[in-house]
């Protein structure tokens, strides 16, 4: 059995007393106090993420544009250097590769934040759809660590303990700041529905960020909380909402795809034909109108009728009200549709629902 | 260190088990085991008139994150449950020797033999 990997801040979880388990091969923090405090910690004030485990790739070449396109789901041509944006990866039949960030550095060169369970496959797969491009991808993993910072007060923290002033940096865009003698590229950017910065750079610039956050009172939280927090803002997560067996279409994510534009991209057809034949199933929310807690892989019933499951649920920390994002036949998936959740052998009613669960709160002005 | 109550049955699944008279006893989770859960968001218990069996699921109990069934201690006829748990679940993690889950009358007493003792448990956890 492969040696599971530790990011660079792993000694800093051990010390924060975290439960640590394996995630994507990398034993990570689950939660250092508890789920609750750490998710409103950064619902309410400001939270930060060893993220680290991500997976990055640069691409870069005169085709490189070209490439992106051909590969990436989301519009990039028009994107302006310096812009970041959320799409995916798909086969030719058009189910999902991963999801990812793409990060424009100019026509040239780009960077792809990818999710760290898939980051072998996805590597591999980008490589092998090279040819006949002039464009070189490498794997920087590795090189690169990061942290997430997460809240409505992440701004004005960051500012007091770096001296780094983001107020100019939009949403989903990107730049390149100095701390001390590190080099830190940052985004507004994350996976919260909360404004905030995702901020990569080497082992001994996070390291160092890492311990200043900590004394400057920024709350550590571990995957448990950055799971109730995604879900929440109906975010979705490889492996649930999405994977190798669901298109975009599917998921509710055309929105991030190109397929009304002339622009061509692996897995375009299969979209369009599935848009015509028509959806057999999609993600919908659920809210339960009885107290249980809907688990993901949880069947959903119309009558005798078993019409899907759960992708994601939760008692949310927030709303402090049983819901879920589900998977459904299309013919159920109408909103106020009342449907059963089988719980450990009890049915559990509740309804179809907008996945609107949270306002997200991003800065979304000037943009 | 997690608590372990002297005078209690225990079982390997981290339920306790307390006799209140020959044939009455309270059923709930150790202290280690609301530990492990984390904050407990929600407790699934039988009602009254439900039969629980022995080394049988018969409830979870569930954290933010994950639910965890519940296996029964012993067998017999639940006769009370503990309303205060559904609507203040985190009693559990406050107190989880005070926060029992259902009151059960035995069907055979002696099988409360067959459970730990507050130290064999100890050297379990």
């Amino acid at each position: 059995m492969q040696e599971n990997l530790k990011t660079c801040l792993y000694e800093e979880h051990v010390k924060l007393n975290a439960k640590i388990e394996e995630f994507a091969g990398f034993l990570m923090p689950i939660v250092y106090t508890n789920i609750k405090a750490e998710h409103n910690a950064v619902r309410e004030n400001v939270g930060m993420f060893d993220v680290s485990h991500m997976g990055e790739f640069i691409v870069r070449g005169e085709e490189a544009t070209k490439f992106v396109n051909n590969v990436f789901t989301n519009t990039i041509e028009e994107k302006a250097n310096g812009s970041v944006t959320y799409g995916m990866m798909l086969y030719e039949n058009g189910t999902i590769v991963d999801d990812l960030l793409v990060y424009k550095v100019n026509n040239e060169e780009y960077l792809f934040v990818v999710n760290a369970s898939n980051i072998a496959k996805d590597y591999s797969w980008v490589v092998n759809q090279t040819d006949g491009f002039d464009v070189t991808v490498s794997n920087v993993s590795s090189d690169y660590s990061e942290i997430a910072v997460q809240g409505p007060n992440a701004e004005v923290k960051v500012k007091e303990l770096l001296n780094l002033d983001l107020t100019d940096l939009k949403f989903f865009h990107f730049g390149s700041y100095e701390f001390q003698d590190h080099l830190l590229l940052i985004s507004r950017t994350g996976y919260t529905g909360e404004d905030g910065f995702e901020i990569y750079a080497s082992e001994a610039a996070i390291s160092e960020l890492w311990q200043i956050f900590v004394k400057g009172g920024i709350t550590p939280c571990g995957l448990g909380s950055r799971d109730t927090l995604r879900f929440e803002a109906a975010l979705p997560l490889y492996g649930h909402e999405i994977s190798n067996e669901i298109t975009p279409l599917e998921a509710g994510l055309k929105f991030f795809t190109k397929i009304d534009s002339e622009t061509d991209f692996i897995g375009k057809t299969a979209l369009i034909n599935q848009k015509a034949t028509g959806l057999k199933r999609r993600v919908v929310g659920i809210e339960l109108t009885k107290k249980a807690i809907p688990r993901a892989t949880y069947p959903v019933y119309k009558g005798e009728e078993e019409i899907g499951y759960i992708t994601t649920g939760y008692l949310s920390v927030t709303l402090n009200i049983p819901i879920a994002l589900a998977m459904l036949k299309k013919e159920y998936a109408k909103k106020g549709t009342e449907i059963e959740i089988k719980i450990r052998n009890k049915m559990i009613p509740g309804f179809v629902r907008d996945k609107k669960f949270l306002k997200k709160n991003y800065k979304t002005k000037g943009v | 260190m997690s608590k372990v109550v002297e005078g209690l049955f225990y079982s390997p699944d981290h339920e306790w088990v307390k006799k209140l008279n020959e044939e009455e006893v309270l059923v709930g989770i150790t202290d280690f085991a609301a530990n492990e859960l984390g904050s407990i968001v929600f407790v699934d218990i039988p009602e009254e008139g439900d039969s629980i069996k022995a080394g049988a699921e018969f409830g979870a109990v569930e954290s933010v994150k994950a639910a965890s069934d519940l296996v029964s201690p012993v067998t017999g006829e639940v006769i009370e449950m503990n309303d205060d748990l559904v609507g203040e679940p985190e009693l559990v993690n406050e107190d989880a020797y005070g926060a029992w889950f259902v009151k059960v009358k035995l069907t055979n007493p002696e099988e409360l033999d067959n459970l730990l003792s507050a130290d064999e448990y100890k050297k379990l956890i």
